[in-house]
């Protein structure tokens, strides 16, 4: 154990030497680290705080979101943790992403990756929390994900706003010649109310940014709050609604050139022939290159205008070659099948003992059943892009991303050149989901600006490019058993899981030499770490290579098995002759948390009374990253099909920090969810997708969208995430609504292949 | 050839055959119609053409018969329309990448239907993918624009 003790030690030492992220904020002020990502500002005149503020001599204020805004409203809520402390209101700031920089890595995101559920407060679970926090900023991964953005920021944001508003109170109580706790804040001024006298802040900044600070400060509590827990307008919907230039795709660059990419479709391979004589007649056509990566091998084609770099690459005859030909859905199927009942498995959850229960059950009160998903695309709204200006040996990107120095790592290394000479300017994202961690477009991008002589070069892919080339929410099998007891409820449960596992090749995608030995957390996750108390409950993952590109899409595993876990435990109660309701009510009655929601939403949805007739109502419950969510789905039919007619959603974050976006997260996710159980899926054929835009890739569209009622609860003790959480349950409500209304079992998603929607 | 482009004339040497949307986006440098598909299919590019709704991705320029107005023209000297100031009353968007085009068609729908019911806000909207799922807010927002537009008539 002395062992282990040193080297945490010494992880310890080199965290807090090396960057200020976590709660190093307060002494960013002091003792100003070279790293501080803003320095640079000073140069511009403006008092650099820490890593999310500065204030400049006119007055602006500048607060620096850490994490991508792409719908979730960070730069909104974030910028109001800083903006409550300070003392600020949100219309009399600017927000802006803040540069690629270790000091923006994201521990909370970390923390969740840890194989213990939410509700496990055991020491083992809590000591790996609180290490993670260390690895993490040795790490240091400045990544948006994980729903963990708030969770991450909370105390971090709120210190920078606080330290900084101590900063300009010691400055004004310095010129004044009194005590800065005499002093009080309040819209961007420092007062003294025993002479009345204020002095603004861009007047103090300078003075204050070197002024010495405690770190302890005392953060004000909810009963203080003036924005935090209050719905605020976004700061960026007006930018929204009047079209501003403010996506990836709306980058301007002096002189700057157009391009596209042809990557081959067929899963990891390369090209046979190239000709390009037809498209270098097309006009505008500046130059054809070919691409040649790890990540992907084909071509792209430079113009001085996008739509005719994509006619020209159109008009390009390419061979590609073919590796994996007989890789189609009967594969993936028989893949998953032979996994599923033989793989090597990793058990992530084992109380009791299983096998004992199994081995001594009456054969008819064991219930069996095995489900499946689909590979999904992410199909964000906004086409993968990067624009890229390789001049003098530096590389500047601008694009829509959600892991700055990941990205900036990758394509440093795909030009050769030190990581320190690329700079990753992030955007607005038109969506993200999970796709805009990966690299790949950043690196093509990098790999054109090499061949334009210094010009810059916006690159737009194709949705057709984006389809093909997306790294796909795994397929998955489940398979399920329970042993009913005498009172209904299961004595045992028994969960395998087979899935392409996502963490390792990811991490290899960004680290080539990397491998992530043990087991993938996100095979199981949402069927491993769910609250119900089981006797003998055995959660296995089995890792299954299959050969297709995956990678994290909104909820990543839970969204696999919320759908497989909610819908069994639909089909136990049903087995037993219980409501659905009371089983779980039963079932989770050691977490109130969790039967306060069921409450809820049984009361949202008028659960104790008859539908309607002609409709139905399913129930699920899913507690994913940090958030417990119960939804009801209402569905009605006709001799046309089935409609989603309402869902409602209790939700408990524990802390919500703007319940205005929080409700529109979960509208949102399960808007996500609805779109993959109506319809969406993605087929390969002879090892390459066949779908390629919305046509046949589509999502709910407003005609089918139901009503979504969210209620809000926070007695969770812990704050959980926002941008996932009501995406898992979704799909598991629609089908035990669909298995309410129609007696038929829907264990395989999209539903559409078994019923019809309107 | 001629565009007339919220309410300025512009003389463009291009091919007959570029889509309207690259044509505003890349000739033009409006960027307000987003590109989202290229088959008309998500309505991201969503222009209106003598008060028309069109997806300007899939629309060659040499049929563009008519006045176009792109979100960048729709609030003249920085006064939001009613659609817009609805979509900021109801806090609509998320991502925002699709809001360019719903903005344009629930304007193109209101100056059309004063009062559209629910079924009618479906049947305008429902060319417009929204990924972030900001359909909910939507319908209230269009309603919402419905009346102000009505209180101010």
């Amino acid at each position: 154990m002395a062992s282990v003790g040193k080297i945490a030690r010494r992880t310890f030492l080199i965290g807090t030497a090396a960057i200020a992220g976590g709660l190093a904020v307060g002494a960013y002020a002091y003792r100003r680290p070279p790293d501080n990502p803003l320095a640079a500002r000073a140069d511009d005149g403006e008092a650099v705080f820490n890593p999310y503020l500065t204030i400049a001599p006119d007055e602006t204020i500048t607060i620096f979101v850490p994490r991508a805004e792409m719908g979730q409203g960070v730069s909104t809520t974030l910028a109001a943790l800083v903006a409550e402390e300070l003392d600020v209101s949100l219309e009399s700031v600017v927000v802006e992403h803040g540069p690629a920089s270790e000091a923006y890595a994201n521990i909370a995101m970390l923390e969740d990756g840890l194989p213990f559920p939410t509700y496990d407060e055991s020491t083992i679970a809590t000591i790996a929390r609180s290490g993670v926090g260390i690895a993490g900023k040795f790490l240091a991964l400045h990544v948006t994900g994980g729903s963990s953005s708030t969770v991450d920021a909370f105390e971090k944001m709120r210190q920078g706003g606080a330290t900084a508003r101590e900063a300009l109170k010691q400055a004004a109580a310095t010129r004044w010649g009194v005590q800065p706790a005499d002093l009080e804040t309040n819209a961007g001024s420092v007062r003294n109310p025993s002479t009345g006298e204020t002095l603004s802040y861009g007047t103090l900044a300078a003075e204050a940014a070197e002024a010495p600070v405690s770190r302890d400060i005392p953060l004000r509590g909810p009963e203080d709050w003036k924005l935090l827990g209050k719905s605020q307008p976004r700061t960026d919907m007006r930018a929204k609604v009047i079209g501003a230039p403010i996506f990836g795709v709306d980058v301007a660059q002096p002189d700057m050139l157009h391009a596209t990419v042809r990557i081959n479709p067929h899963f990891g391979g390369g090209v046979l022939a190239l000709d390009t004589e037809a498209a270098r007649q097309i006009r505008g056509v500046h130059s054809i290159i070919e691409i040649d990566h790890r990540l992907g091998r084909g071509f792209a084609v430079i113009a001085d205008n996008t739509w005719r770099a994509f006619m020209a690459a159109d008009a390009v005859a390419v061979e590609w070659e073919k590796p994996n030909s007989t890789l189609d859905d009967a594969a993936v199927s028989e893949l998953l099948a032979a996994a599923v009942g033989a793989g090597s498995r990793d058990v992530m959850r084992d109380d009791g003992d299983t096998d004992i229960v199994f081995a001594d059950h009456a054969r008819d009160r064991i219930v069996e059943a095995e489900y499946h998903v689909p590979y999904l695309a992410h199909a964000a709204m906004e086409p993968m892009n990067a624009t890229a200006r390789f001049a003098d040996g530096k590389l500047d990107l601008w694009l829509p991303n959600q892991a700055p120095n990941l990205i900036q790592a990758v394509a440093a290394a795909a030009l050769d050149i030190p990581t320190a000479d690329c700079t990753v300017n992030t955007t607005s994202l038109g969506g993200g989901f999970g796709r805009r961690v990966e690299p790949d477009v950043a690196v093509y991008a990098a790999l054109i600006a090499r061949e334009t002589g210094g010009r810059p070069v916006k690159v737009i892919w194709t949705r057709e490019e984006d389809i093909a080339h997306d790294y796909y929410r795994p397929a998955a099998t489940g398979r399920l058993r329970a042993a009913l007891g005498a009172d209904g409820l299961p004595e045992a449960l028994d969960i395998v899981v087979a899935a392409p596992p996502i963490f390792s090749p990811m991490a290899s995608r960004f680290y080539p030499s990397i491998s992530l030995p043990g087991p993938d957390k996100s095979i199981v996750d949402g069927a491993f770490n769910q609250p119900y108390a089981i006797a003998n409950y055995r959660v296995a993952g089995v890792k299954a290579d299959i050969g297709v590109p995956v990678g994290i899409w909104r909820s990543v595993g839970n969204s696999i098995n919320g759908f497989f876990h909610e819908c069994f435990m639909d089909e136990l109660a049903a087995s037993s002759g219980m409501d659905p309701l009371e089983y779980r009510l039963k079932l989770m009655a050691s977490y109130p948390v969790a039967t306060a929601l069921l409450e809820k939403v049984a009361d949202m949805s008028d659960w104790r009374s008859q539908p309607a007739e002609g409709r139905a109502r399913g129930l699920a419950f899913t507690l994913s990253f940090g958030t417990w969510v119960a939804e009801v789905v209402e569905i009605s039919r006709d001799d046309r099909g089935i409609r989603v007619e309402n869902v409602w959603c209790a939700a408990d974050p524990g802390t919500v920090l703007d319940p205005g976006i929080f409700e529109a997260q979960m509208m949102s996710g399960i808007v996500f969810g609805l779109s993959a159980a109506l319809g969406q899926e993605i087929t390969l054929s002879e090892g390459r997708v066949q779908q390629s835009n919305f046509h046949d890739f589509d999502a709910l569209r407003i005609d089918r969208c139901p009503a979504i009622h969210v209620e809000i609860l926070q007695n969770a003790p812990r704050m959980g995430g926002a941008g996932e959480p009501s995406t898992p349950p979704v799909a598991a409500a629609l089908g035990n609504a669909i298995f309410a209304l129609t007696g038929e079992r829907l264990r395989r998603m999209p539903f559409t292949h078994d019923v019809t929607f309107v | 050839m001629e565009l007339t482009v919220n309410g300025q004339r512009h003389s463009l040497d291009i091919e007959s055959d570029m889509p309207l949307l690259w044509v505003l986006r890349d000739e033009l440098g409006m960027m307000g119609p987003k590109f989202g598909c290229g088959i008309g299919a998500c309505g991201a590019c969503t222009v209106l053409i003598d008060g028309v709704p069109e997806r300007s991705c899939a629309l060659p320029v040499q049929y563009v018969e008519g006045a176009v107005t792109t979100i960048d023209g729709l609030s003249g000297d920085g006064v939001l329309t009613a659609v817009q100031e609805a979509w900021i009353a109801e806090q609509v968007a998320q991502c925002g990448y699709c809001q360019a085009g719903q903005i344009m068609s629930a304007t193109a729908l209101l100056a059309s239907n004063p009062a559209p019911s629910d079924a009618d806000i479906d049947e305008a909207m429902s060319g417009n993918l929204c990924r972030c799922g900001t359909y909910p807010r939507i319908r209230t927002a269009i309603k919402r624009a419905a009346s102000t537009q009505s209180a101010r008539s």
